[in-house]
């Protein structure tokens, strides 16, 4: 009965916000996009942190590959944008291959550390090597020419990219889903509460990392490459980890326990941010603060904290 | 031939500098098995406070040394109690997102508190200029880092292996259960543990203050580099933490001089190799998960 | 005259300057249960964390089967064929009684690299979970959270998970440790049918003498490392050497260092 009433709440969700643009003004447009994207970016990064027990303190660096690869297929080849968008999910993966490989053999404190260094290895890279990501200027003047696949539309139109976004989201979203519900998502969910006896039963904990690490990567590649014609600009920042720390909170925010906790995360980060913003600059403190407040006391997040009141209590 | 000897007395310098500050994100690994984002930011706080008394209230560089240090060691007995003590019990990865929750707060505090602008510290008069060594000119203030850094290599090495405070401190890294059960108040030994390395960082921030331009990203850069450190010469190992900051200070002092173009990556890179072949880092154990 | 299942040759952990383990030999054989008794720091847990690939011996060799297993990792040893149970409960504690046993099939029968199932409408897992849970008899708490339950059940649990990956050599470390009277004679029944079917080698570690001499074949007793004695249930009884090694070490129990 109640998994009935949280399907309907959810189809209500999704028609509202396909609705949107109807609606609402552009300003809701841009806000929402932007928590889409994100969403997306923090989903991937529970994928290795609430259901594989991985801390990343670096997931910003795939994210932020996704961005460049898109920028510079745009710039260089202009390809069609369902085209640049594997382009990033192929270069976030490989990276997230290479940076796995020699972090997921560690124990979590290694982890935690090896992540955030390598992302801000990738950062320097982005950072210094001017010829190809124009340095701290970042990559700009793209523009989007076609969707691919034959399909017409008008990327520029920010209602018309707001769709796009909503639908890929949603489908990489899903894709998703079935992977966390699938035996490999139960895996997952098994090595964060007891590797060792995943071992014993017989398989390749660090494989099952690897892989896990790999497709949050290339998820949090294509959420980049949604993102640079969004913000028409990559940029260094992207690779930040001041930008990994956004996954981090989000997920937390909304509750790394259920799939959705990341996306309500977003909402709740991004209109938070927005409204903070308006009257000071000192918005990472802010994050900082709820960061710790939530870490002490609210660990399971708003979605997590609502849902295990809501289905424990009410039976 | 002066190359190499500036390019070594370069690396030592910087070296036993980041000795003296990821010897303290050690120390606190090894006895809380938590890793200190923060770290760095206390290294940085130690910095602007030293230039605040300095600077602001016109303190020697000498009371700047001893009191910065003192200051952000009772902060961190301070975000201990306040905060950290929730955590503990908990998961390691709470710990981890805690910590680092503490960093931001930090960071920001000080964009606020000092501004983003450059802020700068002169060395005190006895140290300024440079001494003929090694066939070249080299700064007094580099010579003066070395010996500190020394001074403080020979005193942890005491404090660890001589005195009743070091085994102590071992015996709750080694086993907090049984130390626990021997009457040791653990509860002042973590506090304890966690305001001595914040205590390190910031000797670290006041002493590399003059040598380098106080601005907001300084624990960040900091931060990386004791990471660095620690992984290449082995999370929970005193010599481990040594010999990485030799390591390090030897790529840049090399690096920086030989090698300027890809100096940021090298780092990155050598640490990269030592996972290679030694995930453990070059002298410590049990990393692997 | 069959083959053994498990030789181990000259068998030896040493950490740093303590030598945990010292020249252990043992030849069992196929559908045995051999019992291996000590005082805490014996050397026990060392021993099988070597078998079961969770140390490496710094000497010594081990067959399993003909085949070397001497330092394979731990998951590499499970696929040949050898499963262990822990002293401290070892489960997943977030998920069900079920779901627990449903990793381990899911894990052995391979379907844990299907990235698009839904592992919840895999009925066939779900079958031969309930399976394993009704022969240890807890199939009625299927559905509880695996923390919640009584330790009893949690290492009966365990027990199900560990037969879960049909394995051929069963090593069980202290099984009924801290399990009421009732429970450790449920269990000790339930091992004995297991064991008398045939179908699995056991080894079990266990301080309580009722249970080692109701269900051994044979029985090793350590003792500081080494191999004391090796014999049936009755030569053990009357030795007189593991009489005082045994039973005048329990007093020193406290004394003596954990096992690492």
């Amino acid at each position: 009965m109640k998994t009935k009433i949280l399907m309907g709440l959810l189809a209500v969700a999704i028609a509202g916000l396909i609705a949107v643009p109807w609606i609402a003004s552009y300003f809701y447009i841009f806000i929402l996009t932007e928590i889409l994207i994100l969403g997306l970016f923090a989903a991937s990064f529970n994928l290795i942190f609430g259901y594989t027990g991985m801390l990343s303190f670096g997931h910003a660096a795939f994210f932020g590959i996704g961005s460049y690869a898109t920028a510079l297929v745009l710039i260089h080849l202009e390809w069609p944008f369902l085209a640049c968008l594997l382009v990033s999910m192929g270069a976030s993966a490989l990276l997230a291959l290479v940076i796995g490989f020699l972090s997921v053999r560690l124990n979590e404190v290694y982890f935690a550390m090896l992540t955030l260094a390598f992302g801000m290895m990738v950062f320097a890279i982005a950072y210094q090597w001017r010829s190809v990501t124009n340095g701290s200027d970042g990559l700009a003047g793209f523009t989007l020419g076609s969707f691919g696949l034959g399909v017409d539309l008008i990327l520029g139109n920010p209602a018309v990219y707001y769709h796009v976004v909503l639908v890929i989201v949603a489908i990489a979203a899903v894709v998703l889903y079935l992977i966390c519900r699938s035996s490999f998502g139960m895996i997952l969910k098994a090595i964060r509460q007891n590797p060792e006896r995943v071992s014993f039963a017989g398989l390749n904990v660090r494989t099952y990392r690897l892989v896990a690490f790999v497709i949050a990567g290339s998820f949090a590649g294509l959420a980049g490459g949604l993102m640079a014609p969004f913000l028409r600009v990559a940029s260094p920042e992207l690779l930040h980890w001041s930008m990994s720390a956004e996954p981090v909170l989000m997920a937390i925010l909304g509750g790394t326990g259920y799939f959705l906790g990341p996306f309500v995360g977003s909402a709740v980060f991004v209109l938070l941010e927005t409204w903070i913003t308006s009257f000071t600059e000192s918005w990472m403190l802010v994050l900082g603060i709820i960061l710790a407040m939530m870490v002490i006391f609210f660990r399971k997040g708003l979605l997590g904290t609502a849902l295990d009141w809501w289905l424990e209590v009410k039976k | 031939m002066s190359g190499i000897g500036a390019a070594l007395l370069n690396s030592l310098d910087i070296g036993l500098l980041l000795f003296i500050i990821a010897v303290g994100l050690n120390i606190v690994f090894g006895v809380l098995n938590i890793i200190n984002f923060a770290h760095g930011a206390l290294y940085m706080l130690g910095a602007y406070l030293a230039f605040t008394l300095i600077n602001l209230v016109g303190m020697p560089f000498w009371a700047a040394l001893l009191l910065a240090p003192i200051g952000v060691a009772i902060l961190a007995v301070i975000i201990d109690r306040l905060l950290l003590r929730f955590i503990y019990s908990r998961d390691v990865a709470d710990s981890l997102l805690l910590t680092f929750a503490i960093l931001l707060i930090i960071n920001e505090s000080v964009r606020v508190i000092w501004g983003s602008g450059i802020h700068v510290v002169q060395p005190p008069q006895l140290l300024s200029g440079s001494m003929e060594l090694l066939g070249s000119s080299v700064s007094t203030y580099s010579l003066f880092v070395i010996v500190v850094g020394l001074l403080l290599l020979a005193g942890l090495w005491y404090l660890f292996n001589r005195t009743r405070v070091g085994r102590i401190m071992r015996a709750a890294a080694l086993d907090r259960d049984m130390a626990e059960a021997l009457c040791i108040n653990t509860r002042m030994v973590v506090t304890g543990v966690f305001a001595f390395g914040a205590w390190l960082a910031a000797v670290g921030g006041v002493v590399a203050a003059p040598m380098r331009a106080l601005d907001p990203g300084m624990g960040d850069k900091i931060i990386i580099e004791s990471f660095i450190v620690v992984v290449i010469g082995g999370l929970g190992s005193f010599p481990g933490a040594l010999l990485g900051a030799i390591v390090l200070g030897l790529i840049h002092g090399f690096g920086g001089r030989y090698l300027p173009e890809v100096n940021l990556l090298l780092p990155f890179l050598g640490m990269a190799l030592v996972l290679l072949f030694k995930p453990n880092g070059i002298m410590g154990k049990g990393a692997t998960a | 005259m069959s083959k053994p299942i498990l030789t181990i040759d000259n068998l030896t952990k040493r950490f740093g300057g303590v030598t945990a383990v010292n020249g252990i030999n043992l030849e069992v054989m196929p559908k045995e249960t051999i019992a291996i008794i000590g005082p805490n720091g014996a050397g026990k847990t060392t021993f099988y964390n070597m078998v079961s690939g969770r140390m490496l011996p710094t000497e010594g060799k081990i067959t399993l089967d003909g085949q070397d297993i001497t330092g394979l990792p731990p998951h590499k040893i499970s696929r040949l064929g050898v499963s262990r149970s822990f002293q401290i409960n070892n489960i997943f504690p977030e998920m069900t009684v079920q779901e627990n046993v449903e990793v381990v099939l899911s894990a052995y029968h391979g379907h844990s690299r299907k990235l698009f199932n839904i592992a919840s409408r895999n009925t066939g897992i779900q079958q031969e979970a309930v399976e394993y849970l009704k022969r240890l008899g807890i199939d009625g708490l299927r559905d509880q959270r695996a923390e919640v339950i009584s330790y009893g059940d949690k290492r009966l649990l365990e027990i199900a998970m560990v037969l879960a990956t049909q394995p051929k050599l069963v090593l069980l470390d202290e099984p009924t440790a801290g399990m009421t009277p009732d429970e450790t004679r449920r269990t000790t029944k339930l091992v004995k049918s297991l064991a008398d079917s045939g179908d699995y080698t056991f080894l079990i570690t266990e301080h309580d003498m009722d249970v080692v001499f109701n269900l051994a074949d044979r029985i090793l007793v350590m003792h500081r490392g080494e191999k004391l004695f090796a014999g049936t249930p009755e030569e053990v009884k009357n030795h007189p050497e593991v009489r005082v090694a045994y039973l005048g070490e329990e007093e020193e129990d406290a004394v003596e260092e954990a096992n690492p």
